[in-house]
């Protein structure tokens, strides 16, 4: 539903987005990762149509969103990072201006807003003006408007940011919900929040790509992937496991405990339990690492960085 | 009505009741109409005069709208940059050109509404006198013209800055210029250096020769024509400075 081709946004002599490219289909919630800067927010709001691409296309159901925005708009709801609002509005009245510019009349402009109140959980505020809410609400008014015409594409950059813990279960159950029928595209530099909700997490660094793929096949890209944290008595163990066939680095961690480093991402949990057996060491724990996310993030987008000094 | 017309239309409503949501449409048509009974029956002399016409009431206005009429406009784009807001407004579809004239149309309607606030003051005049009915008419569609060039005006430089305070200093000089431009202080400055064309030329930008025109009840194509293409010309340059500027 969303076609982006070698995305180029320069703002002046700076190059902000250089070459993004990706697609995105039905059903995808895809997070959008990058360190501050790297061009998260720009490349969305050219998927949105408020900026223009220097190169490339951003086709949104088929429609070129540079070409006919007001066309391609009307299949998307956007979020924009800064939540803004109109301040001397009501939630309600700011929800109803919004409808309206969407084309809905009457009972149908209440229902869409009523809607989209109950959803985002918006009822105790809803004739309160906008300057006198919390950050919370103030996030999900944006994102209720988001919904008002049911738009297949959500564009929602940096949906909960701020927002307390509650606050944010609450809006990614949200998200999960919507998701099915529609793409979903977060920006986000909450990790935790690509494993909880996305299929698809594309991180970008300095304006590029620099990975696509599930959260799941990410991690195995971690050097902690199938770490396997080893709570043991016995002799000699950092010794024999270093000599396994398929462990790298052993390490003695200082709570007594034993993490040992797959060479190539191996699964090593079963060659340690049968040495375990082999020389009656008593284990009371064994831990595999999944890997984690952050540590890929860091991996990838800091070899961007050290390049970029390179360069420089 | 179609969907160009919505937009414009929601986008209007939105701005009209921007104004009566806040203490600002209050203010402004307080001080409005005690400025204009002020500079009529005050400096004018109204009364002492003995005439029954409104050119003490009219020869005030472009004065009083040059101030006024900024304060008015200065928010309309300046605060939605500001605030970001635009971001919004430019991702739901509208365009620039009808978010631009829907807040226009805003804009103008609530000059006009103030402007029609003054009724009491031709009435003073029925009832002391029997002044020109026509006139008084043709003095209000000039009126009512010269405020839509204004807020035009003012339009413009709100979409230029995002500080209000720059919007409203710039239209203010804008409105001064087209005041001044066929003033003889102005041209005579002008005629010790600058050939008689370019004089002229600058002179026919003032709003005073058609303004006046239209307060003496002459009600002619060319004044009309005149103020239809300051509001049209200004409204261009605010969409042009909106697709350029916007979110770079």
């Amino acid at each position: 539903m969303i076609k982006a081709k070698d995305l180029v946004k320069d703002f002046g002599p700076r190059r902000a987005v250089n070459g993004v490219s990706f697609e995105v289909e039905k059903g995808t919630v895809l997070g959008f990762l990058g360190p501050n800067g790297a061009g998260k927010t720009t490349t969305i709001r050219m998927v949105a149509g408020f900026l223009p691409p220097t190169e490339g296309t951003i086709h949104v159901k088929g429609i070129d969103v540079a070409n006919d925005p007001v066309t391609a708009q009307k299949s998307i709801g956007y979020m924009p990072e800064t939540t803004p609002l109109y301040e001397d509005m009501t939630v309600s009245g700011f929800l109803r201006f919004l409808a309206e510019v969407r084309g809905f009349r009457g009972t149908e402009r209440n229902n869409r807003v009523d809607y989209a109140i109950e959803r985002c959980f918006l009822q105790p505020v809803r004739n309160q003006t906008v300057d006198t809410l919390s950050k919370g609400y103030r996030q999900r008014t944006c994102l209720a408007q988001t919904l008002l015409h049911d738009p297949d594409i959500l564009l929602l950059d940096e949906p909960t940011e701020g927002l307390d813990p509650n606050q944010k279960q609450v809006v990614r159950e949200m998200i999960k919900e919507m998701a099915a029928e529609r793409v979903v595209m977060l920006s986000t530099h909450v990790l935790e929040e690509v494993e909880a909700i996305c299929t698809r997490a594309i991180i970008i660094s300095a304006g590029k790509v620099v990975a696509d793929d599930t959260p799941a096949a990410l991690k195995t890209r971690s050097t902690q992937y199938n770490a396997v944290t080893l709570s043991a008595k016995g002799k000699d163990i950092v010794p024999t496991l270093e000599k396994l066939p398929n462990i790298g680095k052993v390490q003695s961690l200082e709570n007594g405990k034993i993490l040992a480093f797959p060479e190539k991402g191996q699964s090593i949990a079963a060659e340690i339990l049968g040495a375990a057996q082999q020389h009656k060491w008593t284990v009371s724990d064994i831990k595999v690492d999944e890997g984690r996310l952050d540590d890929v993030f860091r991996q990838i987008t800091a070899t961007e960085d050290t390049k970029k000094k390179e360069v420089a | 009505m179609n969907e160009s017309a919505s937009h414009v239309f929601a986008v209007a409503k939105r701005e009209w009741r921007a104004y009566f949501d806040s203490p600002v449409a209050y203010v402004f048509i307080i001080i409005f109409l005690m400025l204009a009974g002020f500079f009529t029956f005050s400096l004018a002399q109204f009364y002492e005069a003995r005439q029954a016409d409104l050119n003490g009431f009219f020869q005030w206005h472009p004065w009083l709208y040059m101030i006024l009429v900024p304060a008015v406009a200065m928010r309309l784009w300046a605060e939605e940059r500001r605030s970001g807001t635009i971001e919004l407004l430019f991702t739901v579809s509208v365009t620039p050109l009808q978010a631009l004239l829907g807040k226009f149309a805003a804009a103008w309607l609530f000059m006009l509404l103030a402007l029609a606030l003054t009724f009491t003051v031709p009435l003073t005049a029925v009832y002391l006198g029997s002044p020109d009915i026509g006139a008084i008419w043709s003095g209000y569609l000039g009126s009512g013209l010269l405020a839509g060039a204004y807020v035009a005006a003012g339009m413009f430089t709100s979409a230029l800055t995002r500080n209000q305070v720059i919007s409203f200093i710039l239209a203010v000089v804008i409105g001064l210029f087209l005041i001044l431009a066929g003033y003889p202080p102005v041209t005579d400055l002008l005629a010790r250096w600058a050939p008689m064309w370019l004089v002229d030329g600058v002179a026919s930008f003032s709003f005073m020769p058609h303004y006046e025109a239209l307060q003496r009840g002459v009600i002619d194509l060319r004044d009309l024509v005149y103020f239809a293409s300051v509001m049209v010309f200004m409204l261009f340059a605010t969409q042009v400075v909106l697709k350029n500027k916007v979110g770079r």
